[in-house]
């Protein structure tokens, strides 16, 4: 903590437009020509022709979210029919595959795609380059994104929907105990899906490492371009695991491979150990970037620098490798030997230590600050009060003894949707209240925000509280109704009127945005006096990102300049085509320039080529050479050599 | 939480003190985060030394307290709940999860199947039985939370796990691990005894069946009920489903489902799947005399 910390709290950092005028620094006919040549093309197949950051970012945002509500409206189906004892609103098939599609896409299609749209919308702006390092990869993910999931809710629709549970525990998935297309449809949509989150993760690495503007040297990257990084190494590890689990179950059950069948000497056990292999990571995958979303919003709100920046990177990233090695104590129960279990309970205990120093790092940073109480920083509150108490039953539930009692009971379900809810959730909802300004140039409404905020805070505790209590009482997991004399029924109807309340909170925000997107009051460049650099950009984003890259000299480029009041930034970059800095890995140093390729159609056709293999897989075998070859086809026309380099 | 073993006891103990800390840990950290932006909002920023402090006070110090207490109990309880296989154990019982159902085998000193028996699982007082889980379809979880935490019955696999009620009392279990259709209405009963009525219990579990005649047993054998379910000492030998010799002497059917009346039963052959939709066996519609005389002769099964 240098002096540069005392000037900057003596800032002042009131709202108010930006005076930066981004047309003004490089000329109207300069402006003009850099700006048509990051245009992405309009029109109905000028959409599937997009490769820029923030056109992708965004679709995946809002994908995500669509996927969100219609699987928030499942839950409130299975609220609804466990609210009475022995109800029959819901037959037990269709509550097992509710249930299924309910979990497996708020984990697969909502809560990372919406961390990786946040990642791919935000972290490029933050690190001041003009777009990322491979758009069209970043095209085709988001597509094989939409064509997956959209296939994988539709089955629901044909009553082919899996419903094996979102773990797909085998040898209850194995043909013998699961006919039909549904286990199918879940392995391969599976593992297609998570194509796209490799894809982005390796874009993400690679721009983060290799595209940040001159001067932004590791220890000035923002915490949230952090958390970021860590979330897509953490996706890179742990992604294969599951393609590779649920590969072997695809091929059991189409080709007859014996990877998971007992008489044969395959291991049931095989599977979990692959499957928590990344399931756990996978939590923390959607954990670590709500964390640096987290670090923006009180950054900015408490208007002053973070406290213990080093901690927080340390933290983070121990909580990135940490969360490798915990996966057993999703398997207590199994009968593994005590010894190993009790490993398995030292490292997952561990992970409060890391969490333990962000959550008093952001009070360090709040406290005796002139915190600004707006809406984004009213969700970050909901996560402090939501996030720390699931944390909490996270460590009892570390515990050996304890988890086998509430293991597979309602207190599970309480416990990981403290931390779901709580600790991704609530930031997204923050993060949309943050950056909808500069994605769409309009704020939000403070005043709907703020009661949207409270009732779902008031709602979700309705709902999710009294599931501890329950699951202390003996109430199992994954079953679509009870009997009436268990005395369930009083805490189970107040968890679906809870449900009700939830829901109502999160429809207020709905309306918000879409009344907002058209209506709202105009936003500034700079919305909240943050201090990063997607603020210097205009809102929403110019084609281009920044007309001029900035150079950034210290970790709050935006307050530096508001002090001084100018910007320093690169010059030179041609016009006429798509140019960003290349600088080195550790201090930033400009290397030399990229040229990114400008909008194509091949990354869709592509995607859809792959989605036919994927999706005829589930029906034949012989689709695989297909989609092989159908895949490669177009790849070859994807990379054929042609405009600006025959040019040149 | 009801605690009817040491095992289970130790277990709920620990759960107090564990929500008494997280309460406390919860309030205190809260309450730091009031203090510092509410109560002194817009005052001075923390020292460095200061929050250092905090950071390390309450980020590292506080989770490595609750990390080794978390540790040493855990342990300490696990090594006593999960207790080595020191042969202490004269009762032998495998539970067999089925879908959806669980099936009893009490094994003798020689390890041979002396009884079988469906759902209820019966436990002398004050002894420690050694229950070895088995499957041989798909994954289920052995739960009777008065007893003992949860263990899973694995294909391929024999887990153990080890029993010692200490008050008599009759308690509810379940399949915690989903396994299909029917996972919610998979429970049983545990039922402690005093050694002798325990002794007397298993003697009568052993036995034939005390009716191996009438129309009854005719209908039953006509309607194909014998190709799943056992009755011993008559010619029905089915493996699929409960053995009934005993059936009469249970308190509950169908997985703990339904009390154990004659309506009750009535109502389970002829509509099963009202009872328990998804459930591996068919319904079945005799002439209503066929069903009396049926019911009688099942109810003679004491
Ligand atoms: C909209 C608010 C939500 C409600 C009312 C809700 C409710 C439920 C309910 C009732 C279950 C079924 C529990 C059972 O039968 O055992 C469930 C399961 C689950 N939920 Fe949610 N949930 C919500 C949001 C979320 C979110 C945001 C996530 C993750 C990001 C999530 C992830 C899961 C998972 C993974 C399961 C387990 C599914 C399985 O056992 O296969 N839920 N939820
Ligand atoms: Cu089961």
């Amino acid at each position: 903590m240098t002096a540069r910390d005392g000037t900057a709290e003596a800032r002042d950092h009131a709202l108010g437009p930006s005076s930066y005028d981004h047309q003004a620094a490089v000329g109207q006919a300069s402006f003009e020509r850099i700006e048509k040549t990051w245009r992405s093309p309009s029109g109905f197949f000028g959409w599937f022709t997009q490769v820029n950051h923030s056109a992708i970012g965004l679709r995946f945002i809002v994908t995500a979210f669509v996927f969100f509500i219609l699987s928030g409206l499942l839950a409130l189906a299975m609220r609804l029919q466990l609210a009475i004892p022995l109800n029959q609103m819901l037959s037990h098939e269709t509550y097992n595959q509710v249930m299924t599609v309910h979990g497996t896409a708020m984990m697969f299609l909502f809560a990372i795609p919406a961390m990786e749209g946040f990642a791919i919308y935000i972290a490029p702006l933050m690190v001041g380059a003009r777009d990322m390092a491979f758009p069209r990869l970043n095209a085709f993910g988001y597509y094989v994104y939409l064509i997956g999931g959209s296939a994988f809710f539709l089955s629901l629709a044909f009553g082919m929907a899996p419903d094996a549970g979102w773990f797909n525990y085998v040898p209850l998935a194995n043909k013998t105990f699961s006919e039909g297309y549904g286990v199918d449809i879940w392995t391969t949509m599976i593992t297609f899906i998570e194509l796209s989150a490799l894809t982005a993760a390796v874009e993400l690495i690679v721009t983060i490492m290799k595209l940040r503007a001159p001067g932004m040297s590791l220890d000035r990257m923002p915490i949230f371009v952090w958390a970021v990084l860590v979330m897509s190494f953490m996706i890179l590890f742990a992604m294969p695991s599951v393609m590779v689990a649920s590969a072997f179950l695809m091929m059991d059950r189409l080709v007859d491979t014996q990877f998971f069948i007992v008489e044969n000497g395959g291991s049931p056990l095989l599977w979990q150990h692959l499957f928590w292999f990344f399931g756990h990571p996978e939590v923390y995958i959607i954990l670590v970037p709500a964390l640096g979303i987290v670090t923006s919003i009180v950054v900015t709100f408490s208007g002053r620098p973070l406290f213990g920046y080093t901690a927080l990177v340390l933290a983070i990233t121990g909580i990135g490798m940490v969360s490798f090695g915990l996966w057993v104590h999703h398997m207590y129960t199994t009968g593994l030997p005590f010894m190993g279990r009790s490993f398995f309970m030292a490292a997952s205990s561990m992970i409060a230590i890391p969490s333990g120093v962000q959550v008093y790092c952001w009070i360090a940073t709040l406290w005796g600050g002139k915190v600004r109480f707006a809406t984004p920083m009213l969700w970050v509150l909901a996560f402090f009060g939501v996030f720390i108490a699931g944390g909490l039953t996270g460590v009892m539930v570390a515990s050996v003894p304890f988890d086998r009692q509430v293991h597979d009971s309602y207190f599970v379900v309480a416990h990981f949707h403290y931390v779901l809810m709580g600790g991704a959730v609530f930031p997204l909802m923050g993060a949309v209240y943050y950056w909808f300004p500069k994605a769409t140039g309009r704020m939000l409404s403070e005043h709907l925000g703020t009661w949207s905020c409270l009732t779902v805070f008031v709602g979700f505790n309705i709902t999710f509280f009294p599931m501890h209590i329950l699951g202390l009482q003996g109430m199992p997991r994954r079953i679509y109704t009870y009997l009436d004399g268990m005395g369930w029924g009083d805490l189970n109807l107040l968890a679906t009127a809870g449900a009700f309340l939830l829901a109502f909170g999160f429809a207020l925000t709905l309306f918000n945005v879409i009344h907002s997107v058209r209506h709202g009051a105009a936003a500034p460049d700079n919305a909240w006096g943050g201090s990063t650099l997607e603020w210097a950009t205009a809102s929403p984003p110019l084609n281009c990102n920044f007309i001029q890259q900035p150079v950034v000299e210290s970790r709050r480029p935006m307050w530096d300049w508001r002090e001084a009041d100018t910007r320093t930034v690169v010059a030179g970059l041609r016009e006429d085509r798509r140019e960003t800095m290349v600088t080195t890995l550790l201090d930033a140093r400009p290397q030399s320039v990229m040229v990114l390729p400008g909008p194509t159609p091949w990354p869709f056709v592509s995607a859809v080529a792959a989605s036919a293999g994927f999706i005829g897989l589930i029906f034949s075998p012989w689709f695989f050479p297909i989609g092989f070859f159908a895949v490669f086809a177009t790849m070859v026309l994807w990379f054929w050599p042609r405009h600006p380099w025959r040019k040149e | 939480m009801d605690p009817a073993s040491r095992d289970a006891w130790l277990v709920a103990e620990l759960s107090w003190w564990m929500f008494a800390s997280a309460i406390f840990i919860y309030i205190v950290t809260i309450g730091l985060l009031g203090v510092g932006a509410g109560i002194f909002r817009g005052r001075n920023r923390l020292s460095f030394r200061a929050g250092t402090t905090l950071v390390v006070l309450g980020g590292v110090l506080a989770p490595i307290i609750a990390i080794v207490a978390i540790g040493v109990s855990g342990v300490a309880i696990g090594d006593e709940t999960e207790g080595p296989d020191d042969g202490s154990a004269k009762l032998t019982v495998e539970v067999v999860g089925r879908q959806w159902w669980w099936e009893l085998r009490y094994l003798d000193a020689a390890g041979e199947v002396v009884a079988v028996t469906a759902n209820e699982l019966h436990l002398p007082v004050g002894e420690r039985a050694r229950l070895e889980l088995l499957s041989d379809n798909v994954i289920h979880s052995f739960w009777a939370p008065n007893l003992q935490g949860k263990t899973d019955a694995i294909p391929g696999r024999r887990n153990l796990l080890f029993a010692e009620p200490e008050v008599e009392g009759v308690w509810r279990g379940q399949c915690a691990e989903f396994c299909g259709n029917q996972h919610t209405l998979m429970g049983f009963m545990v039922i402690a005894e005093p050694r002798e009525k325990f002794g007397r219990w298993l003697e009568r579990q052993a036995s034939d069946a005390r009716a191996t005649q009438g129309p009854g047993l005719d209908i039953f054998l006509k309607l194909g009920c014998g190709d799943c379910h056992t009755i011993r000492g008559t010619s029905a030998a089915g493996q699929k489903g409960p053995d009934l010799t005993h059936l009469a002497s249970r308190r509950t059917l169908a997985g703990a489902t339904l009390k154990n009346s004659r309506g009750n039963l009535g109502g389970w052959i002829t509509d099963t799947h009202e009872v328990k939709p998804g459930a591996l066996m068919p319904s079945f519609t005799p002439e209503p005399q066929d069903l009396h005389d049926l019911l009688d002769y099942l109810e003679a099964l004491k």
